[in-house]
């Protein structure tokens, strides 16, 4: 039985800049993008990509479609995804799709639908921008499919996916029939990183622009309204121990942590 | 906000949760700022004589919902289970922990309601009776306050970011049994297998010392000192993400918005840069030590107190002068 697998990713301010150049402009409730930093893949989304592409290793008829919301700029992180691998990419770009987490999933239910004939919708665990964790599942109720979460691997088997749910110790086995969709967590392991030639074949594929009105889009309005963005800030005073020797601070330090009954 | 808060309680072990302990103290006092009712449910098989802990704990009302298809959690049990105690109850919001169950149950049981989620919490308020759910985001480098305008709101608070309130066997409550008549046929997720990661020694989230590492330790051997330092102190070890992916620690390890969320008492992060994804792991920590070899280490703001050095230098010394203190 060919498969069809649908990977939703999105693009996110890279992580790894560094933690200084993060700047919130608290009246316009938003972040500002840390200057001279490209945006990424959500590292999430690439595993989600990646867990597509294994289930096509192991069975070829597989075909992965990669679709994201979010601006023109956001078909660097389809490319990237055609790069890995995938074989189709959809972006879905139009200023009605900004809202919420609701909104979000909303777009990509309609999206999917009209995708079609599609047997497992891959998300990653959540995205790391705004860390909600509510879009995957949010699109599997709208859809009306079964739904397991926090993969570190997933198989098909026998006609239903089989997953390896991350718990706080261990892992339980689910299975679900399909269609159903699954968010995939870190533990799945490393995405693979694209080879040149595949970037330049991924640069030639077309990515189908929808917007709004090609997929039967009409949000009845956001569900959860942002009244505040800020930075948290830390009260803490480091004593910086400091010793002749590394011995002499390592022994200085244990001294301080027993005159505050720290041990 | 009239009709109160629901706070879905997870069993652990035939016994309640500690973070469904700690959700209930949180809707507690949410809910007694403007006089409102805490209602609570527990879903499970066999889990009716757990209703007395939650009134003890600050629960007004608790719906049980006791039936075999409920034994183990699914997406589709627990959510219509839920769906059925919501009817009865008609909270306001729906509070749960951020835990292997909320993380799952929440945002498909707020979809399900015609609502949406706040997953990961710090904490939840009312000024002037409009509700205000507290998170992190951007790998805890922010923070954001959402309202809402759909209701019940569902609200997942995070471990440790919530105290419990002291257990109280005189409190009085209701409890009703709702029966939710859930057919395990037409549940689609099903569990077929498990497995346990057994910890060895403490449980990272019950030790009062942790000493974790990060990308800094450089290999998996470069762990033996902070295992040593752990044993000398009676903590546990911990590990980054980084730590993990390299595969020198195993996942069970992670501490971290994606691993675990700990609060000991002494916290060493040894070669940690102090990435927020990690802190949102530890901040709950009472004290935060940083060995880190760059003084510009992010991690040195959260710290109390701190040695710049290569933690191979300092370490052993550390460990020396740990046991003869406690000795």
């Amino acid at each position: 039985m060919p498969l069809h697998i649908i990977a939703c990713v999105k693009q996110v301010p890279d992580p790894e800049a560094p933690a200084s150049s993060f700047r919130v402009d608290e009246a316009a409730k938003k972040v500002i993008a840390a200057a001279g930093v490209a945006p990424v893949i959500s590292q999430f989304d690439a595993l989600a990509v990646e867990a597509a592409l294994r289930i096509k290793d192991a069975a070829a008829d597989t075909k992965v479609t990669v679709v994201s919301l979010g601006p023109e700029g956001a078909r660097d992180v389809i490319k990237h995804s055609l790069a890995m691998g995938a074989d189709e990419g959809v972006l879905l770009t139009d200023g009605a799709f900004e809202g919420d987490s609701y909104t979000t999933a909303l777009a990509l239910s309609k999206a999917i639908e009209k995708i079609g004939d599609y047997n497992l919708v891959l998300c990653g665990r959540q995205a790391t921008d705004w860390d909600a964790g509510v879009v995957g599942y949010g699109i599997a109720e709208l859809l009306g499919v079964a739904s397991v979460s926090l993969a570190k691997a997933v198989t098909i088997q026998d006609g239903k996916v089989v997953v390896e749910r991350v718990l706080m110790e261990g892992y339980d086995t689910v299975e679900a029939p399909l269609p159903a969709l699954v968010t995939v967590s870190n533990e799945l392991g490393e995405p693979r990183y694209p080879k040149l030639q595949q970037i330049m074949m991924a640069a030639r594929k077309q990515v189908t622009v929808w917007g709004a009105g090609d997929i039967g889009f009409a949000s009845s309005g956001v569900r959860a309204n942002l009244e505040r963005l800020f930075q948290p800030v830390s009260e803490v005073e480091c004593e910086v121990v400091e010793g002749e020797t590394p011995d002499e601070a390592a022994q200085k330090l244990a001294q301080r942590l027993r005159d505050q009954k720290i041990i | 906000m009239a009709n109160g808060i629901l706070v879905a309680a997870e069993v652990s072990g035939g016994a309640v949760a500690p973070i469904s302990l700690e959700v209930l103290g949180a809707a507690r006092r949410l809910a007694d700022q403007n006089g409102e009712p805490v209602q609570a449910a527990v879903i499970g098989s066999g889990v009716e004589g757990l209703a007395k802990e939650l009134i003890a704990h600050g629960a007004d009302h608790v719906f049980v919902v006791d039936e075999p298809a409920l034994a183990k959690y699914s997406c589709d049990g627990f959510v219509a289970a839920m769906e059925k105690v919501n009817a009865a109850a008609s909270p306001s919001a729906i509070l749960m922990g951020q835990s292997d169950m909320g993380r799952d149950l929440g945002p498909r049981l707020a979809f399900r309601l015609g609502s949406t989620a706040a997953m990961d919490c710090l904490s939840v308020s009312a000024p002037g009776g409009k509700l205000i759910a507290e998170r992190p985001c951007y790998g805890g480098n922010a923070r954001a306050n959402f309202s809402f305008n759909t209701s019940p709101a569902v609200v997942t608070i995070r471990s440790k970011a919530q105290e419990p309130l002291a257990r109280d066997d005189s409190r009085q409550g209701q409890v009703t049994k709702v029966d939710a008549g859930i057919d395990a046929a037409a549940i689609r997720d099903k569990i077929t297998g498990h497995q346990e990661v057994a910890e060895e020694g403490i449980r990272l989230e019950d030790a009062e010392v942790i000493v974790a590492g990060g990308r800094g330790i450089g290999s998996a051997e470069g762990f033996a000192v902070l295992e040593e330092l752990a044993k000398a102190l009676g903590g546990a070890v911990g590990a980054t993400r980084a730590a993990c992916d390299n595969g020198w620690r195993p996942v069970s390890e992670q501490i971290g918005l994606t691993g675990k969320i700990v609060g000991p008492t002494l916290y060493f992060a040894v070669g940690i840069s102090g990435a927020s994804q990690h802190m949102a792991g530890c901040s709950g920590a009472k004290n935060i030590v940083a060995i880190n070899k760059d003084p510009e280490a992010i991690i040195f703001k959260s710290s109390r107190f701190g040695i710049v050095d290569d933690y191979k230098k300092v370490l052993p010394a550390l460990v020396e002068a740990c046991r003869k203190l406690r000795a």
